[in-house]
């Protein structure tokens, strides 16, 4: 099995390379001169030089791609344009609060949707499977954005049981206040989440029950609770796994508009001002950043499912993959 | 042989013929299709947004961009503007339903525009394997590694807006999907035996891609890109509701809840149809895409 | 008889589908006494799967069990709780299916799998389940049990899959080994290996054995009376001996006429039935095998053949051998 992790992590070399590599391409064809831009109309010819070599953005393309390169791997992401602070200083500060945003709602949907998905698939093409499956396509569906205004009309504007932006800390405002902030924002980003794990869950878990090997537990007499909730769930778990993986991504890009719309001091708030301040160095960072989480939860991934099912590992170890 | 020449069998002719006229009506696509109720609902979800799309400027009652100061923040149901009007007074009807119009160009526009260089590219990667499909693949996780909406935000900050340019942002996102899924079922169609069959036979790799390998991914492609049109549609109301995407004054289903999200104490009508209608539209794309998958994989169904 | 374990009487198992009602299983009875061992041949199609799957009741949703009765050891089986079926599942009744290899749970240990089955059977601690499972898996000739008993399936070789499947049988002290082609899936050398085993350890514990495969040479081997089916019915029940000497059904004639037979000294050509089973959702009105039968006549179309006894324990489905016989008793009875 170690064999194969390595084997993966050698696999990400080229990935990373490839997104550092995107990354920089993208900021660099971009039309117009950032330099002007921010100096304004009227500049000193002689602080262009200045204000370019600070950026990074003196010397050949080359030479350029070099020092960002070696500039990530010493940590430093470049600075923003707009903050003249280092990028990376920012997104540790924002981060944390994207990812109590977007880890509670994602564990959320998790065990719902899996929930969900199981019993769906235990009453396969029942009522209750029937309108479970209509809720999940409801959930993957729904334009996370859309959701987020329509609960702010009803539980904020409404009712006015809920605040409609922002985010309260525990240690200043308690506990309630923030989770009273919570609650809103999370509800919204956990619906697409929610809805996929729940379809995934329960085509996996159909596969998994019709198996022969559920077959021949349930002929040895084991009960339906073990051959749903331990031995079909364990088989059914790889796809699923495979999908929370990748609906980390899914779930900051959901981040990005709903922290948009709440006024949610994380990185997509922050990435949506940069958008709007043309920063791109502070953009290009949070790109990369992400992408990097991404990579690597995708890796962690891929090692669980080695752990759930070693026969996974075996066919890996096998060039079967 | 004279059980050949028995009559009056117990299993005639007429009966056998029947059950198989029954069986193959049952095992046709189509009927396997609109027996699915759910698939049949998201049918005709698409089929009216196409229609309505197509049509705008016939069905829609007013220019989605006519002022009228005199009548702005109209309710529903008000005379002469069915879903009222916006801050400026224009008939919200009929700037959704140029947004819908919109909706279409764009999903659709990128979807075979991604669709095309992803298969393109999956076929290549998938037949040739290698190093060729190392370096492919390698390209397409990384851009997979990007969280679709920053990949798009990201290309459209850079090309600007405009509906050429939001079709080009979303139409590169959704490249490495396709070209992950026509990879996968071409290495498996390239060691069918008739693809060797072929080979023998002194047959191109070309014509073999493109004829014979190329046709085996249909049902997969027509799946992925049916359900590929859903999220472009998010996408692009997405990006149109940063104020990335679309631009006001064009209508846009994303620009209009944009412009709704300020006015929700005054007008949510506007904010809650804009919306409405993208969910909508996803939920037939996506019912439609689940019922040509399950006509086309019946292991998924039963 | 007193030790009759299983009694299944005219089954009807139908399965609906949309394209029309198929007739799996047709009105099948049997009995199955204690250390007896039953043979089921047949195509496949034929309903003997179905039918075994009946007898554990692990049917697929659109099978029902419409008409007939199950009685094990005198109980209904039809009218068990989920709780006493589960009983009855492993601790009566054990069944072992065609391919080893997916009939353990592939992403747990056979270990584990093994406790888990002496837990909800026996009700064992775990220390002691693992003794006796590892105690099982050296009763079944598994070299280094230890080792084994830590291993997952995919680790294991087919052979050993089926040894590990016939220890759990084993562990629970089934009464009734349902074993549906044990040994399709499995090397030519390692199937004679299985089925010895199989036959030893029946021997040993007395428990019944119903064996379900297509090679009527392991019927031979095996049994001591043989079931034929063919599209959903009992064409012809009998002990084995009698059915090699005396087969009465034309199916049978042919079945035995298409086994290849290496101690033949001649070697004549494999005979092959002509066409094809029928379709099962249009079976049910005549002989269903008439359109095959060489001997078909006007009467084999127009009704269904009982199954009659027309010699002591050899019950066979045939209008024309009924004829024949009913011919000679007249004879007899003229004469006499």
């Amino acid at each position: 099995m170690q064999k194969v992790i390595l084997k993966r992590l050698l696999q990400l070399i080229p990935t990373l390379l490839i997104v550092v590599t995107l990354t920089f391409v993208a900021t660099r064809v971009i039309p117009g001169d950032p330099v002007a831009a921010l100096l304004g109309e009227q500049y000193d010819a002689s602080k262009v030089d200045e204000l370019k070599a600070e950026l990074g953005l003196s010397g050949s393309i080359p030479q350029q791609f070099l020092d960002y390169l070696v500039g990530i791997l010493h940590g430093d992401f470049g600075d923003s344009y707009y903050f003249k602070t280092s990028a990376m200083s920012m997104i540790q500060e924002r981060l944390p609060n994207t990812l109590i945003l977007s880890v509670t709602s994602l564990v959320i949907a998790i065990i719902i949707g899996m929930i969900l998905g199981i019993v769906s698939a235990k009453h396969q093409s029942g009522t209750l499977d029937y309108v479970l499956t209509i809720l999940s396509l409801f959930g993957v569906s729904a334009p996370v954005f859309w959701v987020a205004i329509m609960m702010v009309l009803l539980f904020s504007v409404t009712l006015g049981w809920l605040p409609s932006f922002g985010m309260a800390s525990i240690a200043q405002d308690g506990f309630a206040t923030f989770l009273r902030h919570l609650i809103l924002p999370c509800a919204c980003l956990s619906v697409i989440p929610m809805g996929t794990f729940t379809r995934i869950t329960r085509s996996s878990m159909i596969e998994a029950l019709g198996s022969d090997s559920i077959r021949a537990l349930r002929a040895r007499g084991v009960s339906e609770r073990s051959v749903v909730w331990k031995h079909a769930l364990k088989n059914a778990l790889p796809p699923i796994l495979t999908v929370i993986g990748m609906q980390f991504a899914g779930c900051f890009a959901g981040a990005v508009l709903t922290e948009n719309i709440f006024a949610w001091p994380g990185m997509g708030t922050m990435i949506s001002s940069a958008i709007e301040n043309r920063d791109y160095a502070l953009i290009q960072a949070t790109v990369l950043v992400v992408a990097l989480a991404f990579v690597v939860i995708n890796l962690i991934t891929d090692v669980l499912y080695m752990v759930i099912n070693p026969k996974v590992a075996l066919d890996a170890e096998n060039g079967g993959m | 042989m004279e059980a050949k020449v028995l009559n009056g069998g117990a299993i005639s002719k007429e009966a056998q013929a029947a059950m198989i006229r029954k069986e193959r009506t049952a095992n046709n696509a189509w009927h396997k299709f609109s027996r699915n109720k759910s698939a049949l609902v998201g049918l005709v979800i698409v089929c009216l947004m196409l229609f309505i799309g197509i049509l705008a400027p016939v069905v829609s009652p007013y220019d989605p961009n006519a002022l009228d100061v005199t009548a702005t923040y109209l309710p529903p149901l008000s005379e002469g503007h069915l879903l009222g009007t916006d801050d400026l007074g224009r008939d919200l009807l009929s700037r959704l339903i140029y947004g819908a119009r919109m909706s279409i160009v764009v999903a659709l526009g990128a979807t075979v525009l991604g669709g095309a260089i992803g298969i393109l590219l999956g076929l290549i990667s998938g037949y040739a394997g290698g190093v060729v499909d190392a370096i492919i693949m390698r390209v397409m996780d990384g851009m997979f590694a990007f969280p679709f909406i920053l990949l798009s935000i990201l290309l459209v900050t850079i090309l600007g807006s405009g509906v050429f340019n939001v079709i080009l942002a979303i139409g590169i996102g959704t490249v490495p999907g396709f070209a992950r899924v026509v990879r996968s079922k071409v290495m498996v169609t390239k060691n069918e035996e008739f693809c060797n069959a072929e080979r023998v036979l002194g047959a191109s790799p070309l014509r073999i891609m493109f004829s014979h390998v190329l046709p085996n991914t249909v049902s997969e492609v027509v799946v992925y890109a049916t359900l590929n049109i859903g999220s472009a549609i998010i996408s692009e109301a997405s990006l149109s509701f940063l104020g990335l995407g679309i631009l006001i004054p064009t209508p846009s289903w994303g620009n209009i809840l944009r412009g709704g999200r300020g006015c929700l104490t005054t007008a949510p009508h506007l904010a809650l149809f804009s919306g409405l209608l993208i969910f909508i539209a996803v939920i037939g794309f996506n019912l439609v895409g689940d019922g040509i998958r399950d006509v086309m994989d019946p292991k998924m169904k039963k | 008889m007193d030790d009759l374990i299983l009694e299944v009487k005219d089954l009807k198992t139908y399965f609906f589908l949309a394209s029309g009602t198929a007739k799996a299983v047709d009105g099948v009875s049997f009995q199955l006494h204690k250390g007896e061992t039953l043979g089921v041949v047949g195509e496949s199609g034929s309903g003997k799967s179905v039918m075994s799957k009946c007898v554990i009741r692990l049917l697929e949703k659109v099978g029902r069990i419409v008409d007939g009765e199950i009685r094990f050891e005198g109980k209904d089986v039809l009218s068990f709780s989920e709780k006493e079926l589960r009983s009855y599942r492993g601790q009566d009744v054990s069944m072992i299916f065609q391919d080893p290899m997916t009939s353990l749970d592939p992403v747990f240990r056979v270990g584990d799998q093994m406790m888990e089955n002496l837990r909800i059977h026996r009700g064992m601690d775990k220390a002691e389940a693992k003794e006796v499972a590892i105690q099982a898996l050296r009763s079944v000739g598994i070299p280094n049990p230890e080792a084994r008993f830590e291993a997952y399936p995919f680790e294991l070789s087919g052979g050993m899959c089926q040894r590990v499947i016939i220890a759990m049988a084993l562990c629970c002290n089934a009464k009734v080994i349902i074993a549906d082609e044990p040994t399709t899936a499995l090397d030519v050398t390692v199937q004679a290996q299985v089925l010895r085993l199989l036959k030893n350890l029946q021997k040993e514990n007395q428990m019944a054995l119903m064996l379900i495969t297509h090679n009527l040479g392991v019927v031979w081997d095996m049994c001591d009376t043989v079931m034929v089916m063919y599209a959903g019915k009992i064409v012809e029940k009998a002990p084995v001996k009698s059915l090699y000497s005396n087969p009465l059904h034309p199916y049978t004639w042919g079945l035995l006429d298409s086994t290849p037979s290496l101690a033949g000294e001649h070697k004549s050509e494999l005979k092959t039935i002509a066409g094809t089973p029928p379709d099962l959702r249009l079976t049910g009105t005549c002989c269903n095998f008439y359109n095959r039968c060489p001997y078909a006549q006007p009467i084999c179309t127009q009704c269904v053949p009982e199954l009659v006894e027309l010699e002591p324990g050899h019950l066979v489905a045939c209008h024309r051998q009924t004829e024949q016989v009913h011919l000679k008793r007249g004879e007899e009875k003229n004469g006499g």
